[in-house]
């Protein structure tokens, strides 16, 4: 895999690329995930079929706070990736990338249960672990082991 | 009609709500409704040491609690670049191809149950009672063993332990034979299962299932072959798929493996080096129980471990491993603390109830039931 291909396409959006214990990592502006990722989907050099796991994490007290960290694999050429973004702090939202795997629906609906974290144009933006009251998002760094009560 | 089916329903299995809204007998659509066995794994393990998350990886997929163990513990070691011994891999695989057989086991008896076979069952525990039995004495627990650690496992496996795994290797073939004989060509077997809930391969893969689902519709792609973690690649043995994508290539496929697993742990058995379980002792790795009694650097080592716990590299890494069910993955990001300050486990059975609404939807009734069981989940893994 040629990391330098995708630096050429989309240069101007790459922050950085990491590489620790043979995993590459490719870390975007938050902007151009969803262009990126269609990208990685359809370009034959690449084909990233399988999303595995999309989740946030939360860097509280750096700043930016939210990570968005997407897990790629491709089974044509037996490859993965790792696509991570930052979000603002205050009210993190993303591009949704339901439209490119179908496997991130309920994972984005994860992230937004437990980080708070929206996402722009899901087809079905609600809580899915925790209630549909419940106040709170449960993995954020300031919200206690205990619970809020 | 609106039908609301579970969280308590016997073909649940578990506390996974659906609500299916009904056509007659035909299910015009259906939602999922989880979360009800939510205990917040991910943030509990925030504020645990490296050590003490193999404890909490069991209770996530009870069912196949060593293989929980495996991921995590290799996602550790690859974060810590430390490599367990060659004998150590080999106990490994051994138990967690037995956990494989254990969960299919599990999963066929219900599976079997619920679309009205009611015999099978009876002879899967049989099999998997035996399983539990060697669990039992190999690590002391039948359903939470906690049996890797750092660097290897636990224990060295004894001759007694050995010759029980052969003799259950050496039967289990036949009894295999006996669950196709009651099933296999059976029609009423066949006319529930052939043609229901396909899902084609490309559906597949853009929902992200992995496992044993996605080999029945076709592609072979297996992470103990493609990317083989703890000397899977010493190991002969074949991926089986299915073809149609139906529930009874699911059924064929998971009879099939578990055949294969058993051909797996025979050879890791008969071909188990000699050597250490686990790694020399060194920072991150506990030092031997009996050492700890007679030793002070020992003592001092594991006083130090379990107190404090031990600090690896800050980075981040994601290991992920064929569970029975699919692509399990654990993805810790650690800053250099004793405690990882991200823990997220990529739980196949979550990302595989996914395809439910789609295997239902304009389908019977009572094809929804073959449905649901056919996926193999475990509501603790979907919920954590």
């Amino acid at each position: 895999m040629n990391v330098k291909i995708l630096d050429e396409a989309f240069g101007y959006c790459i922050t950085r690329v990491e590489s620790f214990n043979n995993e590459i990592t490719v870390v975007v502006d938050q902007w151009s995930i969803l262009a990126v990722c269609d990208f990685l989907k359809n370009d034959s050099r690449f084909s990233f079929d399988f999303l595995s796991d999309c989740c946030g994490v939360d860097r509280f007290p750096e700043s930016p706070r939210f990570w968005l960290v997407y897990h790629l694999y491709s089974i044509t050429h037996n490859h993965r990736m790792r696509i991570k973004t930052t979000l603002d702090d205050a009210e993190p939202v993303a591009d949704s990338v339901v439209s490119i795997w179908s496997s991130a629906d309920w994972m984005e609906r994860e992230c937004y249960d437990m980080f708070g974290i929206k996402f722009r144009n899901h087809p079905d933006m609600r809580r899915i672990l925790m209630p549909d009251d419940f106040q709170g998002f449960p993995l954020r760094k300031d919200f206690p082991l205990e619970g809020l009560e | 009609m609106a039908l609301n089916l579970g969280p308590q329903h016997p073909s649940t299995h578990g506390v996974l709500r659906v609500v299916l809204v009904l056509d007659g007998e035909i299910v015009v659509d259906a939602k999922p409704d989880i979360g009800f066995l939510h205990r917040g794994i991910e943030k509990l393990a925030e504020y645990r040491t490296y050590h003490q998350i193999i404890v909490l990886t069991d209770r996530v997929d009870y069912l196949a609690a060593l293989s929980n163990n495996l991921a995590y513990v290799l996602a550790v070691e690859k974060l810590l670049q430390i490599e367990s011994p060659k004998r150590a891999h080999y106990i490994r695989v051994a138990l967690t191809e037995l956990q494989r057989i254990a969960s299919h086991l599990f999963w066929l008896g219900t599976h079997a149950h619920d679309l009205g076979a009611m015999t099978p069952l009876f002879y899967t525990l049989r099999e998997r009672e035996a399983i539990m039995d060697i669990f039992e004495t190999i690590t002391g627990s039948r359903l939470t063993p906690s049996f890797m650690r750092i660097g290897g496992v636990a224990a060295d496996i004894d001759s007694k332990s050995v010759r029980d795994i052969r003799t259950f290797i050496k039967t289990f073939s036949e009894r295999v034979d006996d669950y196709e004989g009651l099933l296999t060509k059976n029609p009423i077997w066949e006319s529930r299962t052939r043609g229901v809930g396909i899902i084609s391969s490309d559906e597949c893969i853009n929902l992200g299932i992995s496992g044993p689902l996605l080999r029945a519709s076709g592609c072979a792609w297996d992470i103990r072959k493609s990317t083989p973690y703890s000397s899977y690649n010493d190991f002969d043995f074949e991926i089986p798929v299915g073809s149609v994508g139906d529930v009874y290539d699911r059924y064929l496929v998971r009879i099939k493996e578990m055949r294969q697993s058993a051909w797996i742990v025979n050879q890791a058995i008969e071909g188990l080096p000699e050597g250490r379980w686990i790694a020399r002792e060194q920072a991150a790795v506990l030092p031997d129980k009996h050492n700890v009694a007679s030793d002070i650097y020992a003592m001092i080592h594991h006083f130090k471990l379990v107190l404090e716990g031990m600090k690896p590299p800050s980075g981040e890494v994601y290991h992920s491993v064929e569970s029975p069910r699919g692509e399990l993955g654990f993805y810790i990001v650690s800053d250099g603390g004793t405690k990882p300050i991200r823990l997220r486990i990529r739980p196949p059975s979550f990302v595989n109830l996914q395809s439910l609404v789609k295997m239902v939807r304009g389908k019977l009734l009572s094809d929804a039931i073959a449905s649901i069981s056919t996926i193999d989940i475990v509501l603790a893994e979907v919920d954590r």
